[in-house]
């Protein structure tokens, strides 16, 4: 290795030592919101509580897709390593459809539960549970257009030094995201369904 | 780049990738299944049933940061590892914290 392709290579360590970084502090904002619903979730202001609208194979599902959106964005990855481009847009293809997948199935939770009149002005519990698993899919949604952003540089201009930076950040999103649904799955639905 | 045997070094790297991302995501599969059976049928009660669930989501944590965030102790993981410790250790504290005040002040309002 020459020496400024060693320092090319530090450099774009540390810019992704910065990504990290910020990813860390994202954690920390979803800490205090899962440790505000695990103070409030009973706080239900005399309506339904929680457990009862809760469906837990729906979830599943969801939980399902995302984790296997996380596992074909690895895939594409490895398709970059190897340099075959049309593997790479189909693998980010395919995770913008499961990506997809997700969000809508949550929307869809989420506007079957104001049918059934739970919003998050209903109790102090559903308001946590709105801003925490809303909070998730929002970010979801970010990482979507994202990842649509990238496809669409990857189409024109190809799988450059740039791009493969850039699908190393989102990759630790992604990845961040699915890690943080564990969480979600586990302490907002399964722990919330016994 | 084209040199033979930096090519077959990265093959080797990328097999070894492969396997990681295979091995993260048939465990994540299995741990994910384990809780879901568990809190779906009550195989467990009580306090137990919730210590087996948080320890399957721990788990899981395990498994996605070592196979798909590939965090490792070598020279130049380490910097990803340690602020993630950290980061660990912060939250434990905001929610552990958080928790155990809360739960305080209940009992106190109660009497």
């Amino acid at each position: 290795m020459t020496q400024s392709v060693k320092q090319e290579h530090h450099a774009a360590e540390i810019d992704i030592f910065g990504f990290w970084t910020y990813i860390l502090s994202d954690c920390i904002l979803f800490a205090s919101l899962f440790a505000v619903f695990a103070v409030l979730h009973h706080n239900t202001y005399a309506g339904a509580s929680i457990k009862a609208s809760i469906q837990l194979p729906y979830i599943l599902l969801e939980t399902l897709v995302l984790l296997s959106s996380s596992f074909t964005y690895g895939l594409g990855i490895l398709a970059l390593y190897q340099q075959q481009t049309k593997m790479l847009l189909f693998y980010l293809f395919f995770t913008l459809f499961l990506g997809c997948l997700f969000v809508g199935l949550e929307l869809n939770e989420f506007v079957h539960l104001y049918m059934e009149g739970q919003s998050w002005q209903s109790s102090a519990a559903f308001s946590a549970f709105f801003t925490l698993v809303g909070t998730h899919g929002l970010h979801v949604s970010l990482g979507i257009i994202w990842m649509l952003v990238l496809f669409i540089q990857i189409l024109f201009f190809g799988p450059n030094a740039f791009m493969q930076k850039r699908l190393t950040y989102l990759g630790l999103f992604w990845a961040f995201l699915d890690i943080i649904w564990i969480f979600v799955f586990t302490i907002v639905y399964l722990m919330e369904a016994i | 780049m084209s040199h033979p045997e930096q090519v077959a070094r990265n093959d080797k790297k990328n097999k070894k990738t492969l396997s990681s991302y295979v091995l993260g995501f048939v465990l994540s599969l299995v741990l994910t299944l384990a809780a879901f059976r568990l809190a779906e049928q009550h195989l467990l009660t009580g306090t137990s049933l919730y210590i087996a669930l948080t320890f399957l989501a721990l788990m899981q944590l395990g498994v996605q940061s070592l196979c798909f965030l590939r965090l490792n102790m070598s020279e130049e993981g380490r910097w990803n590892l340690f602020p993630f410790l950290f980061s660990i250790f912060i939250i434990a504290i905001l929610a552990g914290g958080s928790l155990w005040i809360m739960y305080h002040l209940n009992i106190n309002m109660q009497q």
